[in-house]
């Protein structure tokens, strides 16, 4: 088994966009993701969080252009477009069992989760969010919590392999 | 005496010395031995004492139903009380010391219990130590808390670590017995997700003990293919040494995995939780067999028959010489014939039934065993371990009719299945009068949400007794073919729940029915003779199965017994209830990796590390740190706060803010719906500025403030207190989801994406004016209103409020450059005597000001009007959330507590929380009251002490002088006065 690595991803962009699914993906210039699933395009990707919120994941350094250009296209909708990027930490956890190491910490089946899903979940006694990332997982929580959230992958990721 | 036999024991290996200690004593056995059966095999047969009289006891049972040989297993910060010896797989260097037993296990002084146990009866306790009434605190209790008590509790903290995982499948076995491997198979043939747990660190259940033969193979041979043909399946995952502790609903069961309990080396995790959400469940958990109850049962010696020779034939141990086998069915029977393959002299069965025949009868019969049908045990001789048995009729009184030397007795009262995991979620059970067992009722099984059943029991757990019975019952559960085997018709068994049937007082008073809380059948009997009904009084009242074992052994013998004295049938006196866990659990397990670093989220402010660094002394809010003050070399905390106080107020303070809640609410009615959720006016709020908003429940109390800015015509962001962040939030969504689900809003926390730094103090707006980038002058940027810009090169939003009555700005910054505005704040902020303040000094800064804090002031049944807040609740509005309630009777009283500043006579501090008393007792003989201290204080702008507090009439007794309590001594005086203890105008923070 090769070893987990756990990376903390930096320059993260992040949007909150609520409002009516497809007004909001067709601003963002995606197709509307199914409900709990994400659209990846070359890079960002648009994940379905609630039945009226999608969140945007894209470089850091576009977010203020698009978040004008987000308002702009909204202009006279009922929606509502946030930067969130600075409110989250993200982790990318890679390597043979990581899989096994976040079932130490997440209620998710994840031999049931679908390619393009993303599953709100909680991670030990936090909520966190976690979907498929360039072979690995991505998981997302709140940045107050980051360092409680790297100590948990941590520990998880050594007592996993017992 | 207990022995290792020369050959034999399947399960160990006899190449594999192992040492361990046993109280100090060094002793060895194999690998694959159990504490328990390396114990006999050194001879070691007396394991324990009991707990209420002391008496000297040794192992009864093989598995996870043992009710005496507990120990403390380990050293140290690996010390764990209470293990059973049979579960404790043996490794080198396994330090076992025995329990309850002063100054030694051989001989203790507790025994005298025993030789007065007349007077130790059921109910002694409570009929005892009734009187007198002040005996019970410092004669009874302690003396009855030294004598009592199993293991002792361990001194270190625990040296382990512990895991959990989350699983799902369709089917989750529990049990690796044949049942369970073939329910497996099944499930695991037909494509579902299966996982497969076994307590056991071996598979096969005891098929292979008992002999068994399926599809032509003997039983370990199936086994070891039926394992073989599970791990070649990737939908079937199977766990040894894992425990399924209980059953809940939605199909959600606890198991408990072993990882190195079983082991010398002890790295990695102890133990993983496995927190399963399974489809169904498939209780294979087979059947524990009973004692019966005659006098001297609990004789190191005596034990079950299925121990015996699990003994025998697992380890190689014989636990003796000579075995008198005592039995009501057939099952014994195995163990004749195991004793006798192994060479061991079986020296008579006592067949309590008349006239029993089946095939293995006239077997073991045939290989000249004596089988004296209708007989019993009168009685065991012998002290710390059996010597003989007096021989009865079983249908007499307990008249001698021979003796029989021996030094074990193997006793089989027929079989109990074990039913637990059945029951947990409500499945009920019916008695069967022929196998005479509680069995579970497929007509009423635990049911899910769907109201179908979610449970299934299979093979000897569902009643099955031979090994044809539990393949034909695995085969009707899961729909397959029924393999062949070789099981044989066994003579009926004959329920025996006092041996024999009509034995004396004296008798009784021998028969142990629970051994591990110490309970005879004259106890169950004296309990029932007292009006002790219900099968859950008479169990509280003995303690019957409300020891460690929860009553494996002890439940269904006792309450037969209960049954047959009240004289009515066992279904209708039934079972207690059957809770989780199977097994104790430890606490370590259940907390999994929540310890230590990980104990608890700790969520930090992007400035946290700044302030560690600065050593402050952290004061914890909800689950974020802050600093409550920042102490320089030398300095007290007290002297600290009062520093930072006075610096605020002369110079310029900086506060982190961040943990404040920010909730963007934005939609063509968010003004609307902020109008219903504060109690004034946010609807006439201008752009550009922000708005002090008091927030209620539906009962009209106060639950949260915090100040609203206005972005544009449709956007608000609301500030919440650093607690309502989240609650607040809940709290708006649940009324846009739930109720005003058709109004245009939206909510977003953006609590987490802003820093957020107040800076404060008279010079404020010299350090924002040096960092440069944005006008915040008084006519740019007025009280009460917020501007966005840059400071210092980073874009932020400066809102000019105060909750320090100073000239203050809070900026929001996104939480990334929370840190660098700081440290730029702070550099321009050095030439002015910047100084970081804490919550402290936050908190008398408010208080100096009279500004309520939520969480002081309120408490859940204050009201805004309570605080005289009544500015702050719009008379215009038709409705708020709180209005209705605040028009009740008892908010419209005048002598409600409302708040006023109490000032002390002498200068000093009230104590917080004082009461403002008066002469005399109310109707509850309790002293009257008349007020309270909400917030107290050392003010170092005003040098005395200041507070508030909710005095009844207050605001119309200005001047009156109150006396408050204080803990230890004589109450203080304070005179009433204004709250806004310090520039009343509002002049500073105006400027």
């Amino acid at each position: 088994m090769s070893e987990i690595v756990i990376a903390a991803a930096r320059d993260i962009g992040m949007i909150t966009l609520r409002g009516e699914i497809s007004a909001l993906a067709k601003a963002v210039g995606m197709t509307a993701p199914a409900q709990r699933m994400s659209v990846k395009s070359e890079d960002c990707r648009l994940n379905w969080m609630s039945p009226d919120e999608l969140l945007l994941i894209c470089p850091h350094e576009e977010v203020a252009q698009r978040v004008t250009d987000f308002a702009r296209a909204l202009e006279g909708e009922f929606a509502t477009v946030a930067d969130v990027s600075d409110a989250r930490a993200v982790f990318d956890v890679t390597g043979g069992g990581a899989e096994i190491a976040l079932a130490h910490l997440m209620p998710v089946d994840f031999a049931s989760l679908a390619p393009e899903e993303v599953r709100r979940t909680r991670m030990a006694q936090i909520p966190a969010a976690l979907w498929r990332e360039g072979g690995g997982w991505r998981v997302v929580c709140f940045r107050s919590v980051a360092l409680y959230a790297e100590a948990l992958l941590k520990d998880a990721a050594e007592t996993s392999r017992a | 005496m207990s022995r290792r036999l020369k050959s034999g024991g399947r399960l160990i290996d006899r190449s594999r010395r192992v040492e361990f200690s046993f109280d100090g004593k060094p002793l060895a056995g194999y690998a694959g031995d159990t504490l328990a059966s390396a114990l006999l095999a050194s001879g070691q047969l007396v394991m324990g004492r009991s707990f209420k009289y002391h008496r000297p006891r040794s192992v009864v049972a093989s598995g996870p139903e043992e009710p005496n040989a507990l120990m403390g297993i380990g050293e140290g910060g690996r010390f764990e009380p209470n293990q059973r010896a049979t579960q404790q797989a043996l490794y080198a260097g396994l330090v076992a010391r025995s329990q309850n037993a002063w100054p030694s296990l051989a001989f203790d002084v507790g025994r005298v219990n025993d030789w007065g146990s007349r007077f130790l009866p059921a109910g002694f306790y409570y009929k005892t130590f009734m009187h007198p009434r002040a005996f019970w605190k410092h004669v009874f209790e302690p003396f009855i808390r030294r004598a009592a008590g199993l293991g002792a509790a361990p001194l270190e903290p625990d040296a382990d670590r512990y895991a959990q995982r989350y699983a799902f499948c369709d089917t989750l076995v529990v049990g690796g017995g044949i049942a369970g491997l073939s329910t497996a198979l099944a499930a695991g043939r037909a494509g579902e997700r299966v996982i497969l747990v076994e307590r056991a660190g071996v598979w096969g259940g005891r098929a292979p003990v008992d002999g068994a033969s399926i599809d032509g193979s003997p039983a370990g041979a199936w086994v070891k293919d039926a394992v073989q043909a599970l791990d070649a399946m990737e939908n079937v995952t199977r766990l040894s040494r894992c425990e399924a502790s209980g059953v809940y609903d939605h199909g959600y069961v606890l198991c408990c995995e072993s990882l190195t309990d079983h082991l010398a080396g002890k790295t990695g995790p102890r133990q993983r939780l496995w927190r399963i959400r399974a489809g169904r469940v498939i209780a294979a958990t087979g059947a524990i067999e009973r004692p019966l109850s005659f006098a001297g049962n609990d004789v190191p010696g005596v034990m079950l028959a299925s121990a015996v020779r699990d003994y025998v034939a697992d380890y190689g141990v014989a636990p003796g010489e000579r075995t008198v086998i005592v039995t009501n069915n057939d099952d014994a029977y195995r163990t004749a014939r195991v004793l006798l393959a192994a060479g061991l002299r079986v020296a008579a069965i006592l067949e309590a039934r008349p006239d029993a025949d089946s095939r293995i009868i006239r077997e073991i019969k045939q290989l000249g065993v004596n089988v004296h049908a209708g007989r019993a045990i009168a009685k065991v001789h012998g002290d710390d371990r059996v010597t003989a048995v007096t021989v009865c009729l079983q249908s007499g009184d307990g008249t001698p009719t021979q003796e029989i030397r021996c030094d074990c007795v193997a006793m089989s009262g027929g079989w109990s299945p074990v039913v637990h995991l059945w029951s947990h979620c409500g499945g009920k059970l019916w008695w069967d009068d022929v196998r005479a067992m509680f069995r579970p009722d497929a007509d009423r099984p635990p049911t899910g949400a769907d109201g179908r059943a979610f449970v299934a029991v299979a093979g000897s757990a569902s009643g099955a007794l031979t090994i044809g019975e539990v393949l034909a019952d695995v085969a009707d559960l899961m729909d397959t073919e029924e393999p062949a085997t070789d099981s044989d018709e066994e003579a009926p068994i004959r329920p025996v729940w006092i041996m024999p049937d009509g034995a004396g007082p004296e008798l009784r008073a021998k028969m142990w029915l629970d051994y591990q809380n110490d309970v005879k059948v004259s106890d169950v009997r004296l309990a029932a003779q007292e009006g002790f009904e219900s099968v859950e009084h008479a169990k509280r009242y003995t303690t019957l199965g409300m020891a460690t074992d929860q009553g494996k052994l002890s439940n269904v013998n006792g309450l037969a017994i209960l049954a047959d004295l009240l004289d009515e049938a066992i279904p209708h006196v039934g079972t207690t209830t059957f809770r989780p866990p199977y097994t104790p659990v430890t606490i370590g397990t259940l907390a999994g990796e929540a310890r230590g670093e990980i104990f608890q989220p700790l969520r930090r402010t992007p400035m946290h590390a700044w302030h560690e660094d600065r050593g402050a002394f952290w004061e914890p809010v909800g689950q974020w740190r802050r600093p409550y003050c920042y102490p320089r070399a030398g300095e007290s905390h007290d002297e600290a706060v009062q520093r930072e106080v006075k610096n605020t107020r002369q110079a310029v303070g900086m506060l982190d803010a961040s943990t404040l809640g920010k909730i963007l609410v934005r939609g063509p009615d968010a003004a609307r719906f902020l109008d219903m959720l504060y109690t004034n006016l946010m609807s006439t709020l201008k752009p550009g500025r922000c708005r002090y908003g008091l927030m209620c429940d539906e009962n009209g109390f106060l639950i949260d403030d915090g100040v609203v800015a206005r972005i544009d015509e449709q956007t608000f962001l609301c500030h919440t207190t650093t607690g309502g962040a989240d609650r607040i939030h809940g709290w708006m969504e649940d009324w846009l989801q739930c109720e005003w689900w058709d109004w245009k809003v939206h909510t977003i926390n953006l609590t987490e994406q802003f820093a957020q730094i107040a800076v404060v103090g008279p010079k404020a707006r010299k350090v924002l004016e040096k960092l440069g980038g944005m006008d915040v002058s008084a006519e740019a940027l007025p009280f009460m209103a917020w501007a966005d810009g840059k400071l210092g090169g980073v874009n932020v939003r400066v809102f000019r409020i105060s909750f320090s009555g100073e000239l203050s700005y809070e900026i929001a910054v996104p939480a990334g450059q929370g840190q660098a505005l700081w440290d730029r704040l702070a550099e321009a902020g050095a030439e002015f005597g910047v100084m970081p303040y804490g919550t402290e000094a936050l908190h008398i800064l408010r208080a100096e000001k009279g500004f309520i804090m939520i969480g002081d002031e309120t408490d859940g049944t204050v009201i805004p009007q309570d605080l005289g807040l009544d500015w702050a609740i719009s008379k215009k509005k038709d409705d708020y959330l709180g209005k209705r309630g605040q028009a009740r009777a008892e908010f419209q009283r005048d002598d409600r507590w409302k708040l006023v500043g109490l000032q002390t006579l002498d200068g000093s501090m009230l104590e917080d929380g004082a009461y403002a008393v008066r002469e005399g007792v109310n109707e509850n003989g309790q002293r009257r009251v008349e007020g309270r201290v909400t917030s107290t204080y050392m003010s170092p702008t005003l040098e005395r002490g200041i507070a508030m507090g909710l005095v009844a009439h207050g605001p119309e007794r200005m001047g009156e002088v109150l006396r408050f309590s204080r803990i230890g001594a004589s109450p203080q005086e304070a005179r009433i006065v204004n709250p806004v203890f310090f520039d009343p105008d509002g002049e500073k923070a105006n400027v």
